[in-house]
């Protein structure tokens, strides 16, 4: 896990009044109306919303896919239109859904792709593609020679995420990029690249059309609606407390309290005594609590036994304790 | 004429010398046309894949000059450009594009988007696009036209032996043999362009293995 090499830090990334019509005078799929928000560097922000809302859109405007009609988008402060555009794009991370790996190279040549055209050296591409497939849980002296058609969809989608990391870019922006994989792999990989992100602190652009994988990933989400509009930007748990309008509501569902359960863990909950303690269930710290009343519900008991992170018992969690957890607000866990 | 047998190998023996000398002739004309009708063609695809309206135009094109006969189109070449190389090149270079151009528009569109895409995002520029993610991957349609092609024009060469002994490669001795009625020429200026045929497919196979072992690693995996 250790990276090595220098890191670049974060960009922070704000959009401003960003507008892409595509035909003057109609609401077309993909469109962006006056999009706003603020991502400080380290953080993850994921854009959500159903099809056609202008997310895929907002993310290719940032590294210049798609060019706006309107406003600017800041990369640190700098307006990424006054850029090169190829200098733009080679520091900026790119995962797709499809991955897009190049079929004609090998595994490793995928992952120096972009230190390759800035002209590095063949030792410190070669350095850094063992670094990185490490990094991302391939074991380099099996993987570096392989070709993309001979991994499996999830070893696929670490080579992106490898490739997408190579020249060590500030941002990152990453279109969808665990849909293709069955939800297994997804879940996984999804815990991985969280695990990778305490260390990297990349600042993200994540976009999904699944609410779920956005509570997880996200430490700021912008639920957008049809014809490209923000309907609301804020941490995750805020978003599901207080939706700020039946499409918001409606969009992350009517479990939205559960979906709040699962950002908190067994940990940060208030315990009682325990008392007669045999046959309740273990519930370890880093249980999330939607887990925890599921298993208390299954095993019909009063109460599990909360522990703590030495393994001790810390004390009895209730369903009452942890429907009462809903009243507490989150810390933030934006730019940790 | 009975006396006269299938394979008389002293004839062979004594024109060893000449023998070689019309195939080296006959893969000079073949490599010149198809060198040629591939650098055409390869600007007739470059041009249908950009302006894809044109593209039924240049395969139509294409097509009817390839329903000519060749035996014809020779003769009528004479008229033109008299018993130049020209009149034996030309009617070889058009023959090849009905079968270079489809494959290699189609080499380019089987390129996948997703990857064109990922190479956008991550800073190619469009050269760089072109000459390290689209060339190489078309490279297995590409080469599968280059074999049709030098197939077919080694097969050609011979025709042109009607413009003279100066053009024709081997196909001199199948004339020269139709006319004196000696069976050892015939064969001789067939098989030999047979096996330049094969083994210049058997070339063109290695090539594209060489090239792609991607590709067979693709196969591998299945």
């Amino acid at each position: 896990m250790a990276a090595t090499s220098g890191n670049s830090g974060a960009a922070s990334l704000e959009f401003r009044a960003v507008t892409k019509r595509y035909d003057p005078g109609t609401a077309s799929p993909g469109a962006v109306n006056d999009l706003s928000f603020e991502v400080p560097a380290g953080a993850i922000c994921v854009l959500v919303g159903p099809s056609g809302c202008g997310k895929t859109t907002s993310l290719k405007m940032v590294n210049r896919l798609i060019e706006p009609t309107g406003g600017e988008i800041l990369l640190d402060g700098v307006n990424v239109q006054t850029e090169n555009v190829t200098a733009l794009r080679r520091r900026i991370g790119y995962v797709i859904q499809q991955v897009g790996l190049f079929p004609h190279l090998t595994v490793g040549w995928n992952v120096a792709v972009v230190p390759g055209l800035e002209g590095w050296s063949k030792p410190r591409q070669l350095a850094r593609i063992e670094e990185l497939l490490a990094l991302v849980g391939l074991d380099p002296e099996r993987y570096t020679d392989r070709y993309p058609s001979q991994l499996s969809g999830g070893e696929r989608q670490r080579v992106g995420v490898a490739r997408a990391l190579a020249a060590d870019p500030p941002l990152m922006l990453m279109d969808e990029p665990f849909a293709a994989v069955d939800p297994i792999v997804r879940s996984r990989l999804q815990d991985e690249f969280l695990r990778l992100q305490r260390v990297l602190a990349k600042t993200i652009l994540f976009v999904t059309h699944d609410v779920d994988e956005a509570i997880k990933m996200g430490d700021l989400i912008a639920v957008m609606e049809e014809g490209g509009h923000l309907a609301q930007f804020g941490p995750p748990d805020e978003i599901l407390a207080h939706p700020a309008s039946d499409f918001v509501a409606r969009f992350v569902g009517v479990d939205r309290g559960l979906k709040r359960l699962s950002l908190r863990t067994v940990g940060d909950v208030q315990v009682g005594p325990i008392g007669r303690s045999s046959g309740l269930p273990i519930l370890p710290p880093e249980t999330s609590l939607r887990d925890a009343l599921a298993i208390l519900l299954v095993a019909d008991t009063r109460g599990g036994i909360a522990m703590d992170e030495a393994g001790q018992p810390r004390g009895l969690v209730t369903v009452d304790a942890i429907a009462s957890a809903l009243g507490d607000e989150l810390p933030a866990r934006a730019g940790a | 004429m009975n006396s006269e047998p299938l394979v008389r190998w002293d004839w062979i023996g004594a024109h060893l010398g000449p023998i070689l000398d019309r195939v080296g002739q006959h893969l000079y004309l073949a490599v010149i046309a198809v060198s040629i009708g591939f650098a055409i063609s390869f600007g007739l695809a470059a041009l249908s894949i950009r302006r894809r309206r044109l593209y039924p135009f240049v395969t139509l094109l294409a097509t009817a000059v390839y329903t000519i006969p060749s035996f014809a189109m020779f003769a009528a070449l004479v008229v033109v450009s008299g018993l130049s190389i020209f009149t034996a090149e030309i009617p070889l270079v058009v023959y090849t594009f009905i079968l270079f151009v489809p494959n290699i528009v189609a080499g380019f569109d089987a390129v996948p988007q997703d990857v064109l895409d990922a190479a956008d995002g991550m800073g190619y520029t469009s050269a760089q696009r072109w000459w390290q993610v689209e060339l190489p991957l078309s490279v297995p349609l590409v080469v599968a036209g280059l074999r049709l092609a030098t197939v077919s024009t080694i097969g050609l060469v011979t025709v042109s032996a009607i413009l003279g002994d100066r053009f024709g490669g081997l196909g001199y001795y199948i004339l020269d043999g139709y006319h004196r009625h000696f069976p050892t020429e015939i064969l001789v200026g067939g098989l030999l362009s047979i096996g330049l045929a094969v083994l210049a497919d058997l070339g063109f196979v290695l090539l594209r293995r060489l090239l792609t072992p991607w590709a067979a690693a693709r196969a591998a995996a299945r």
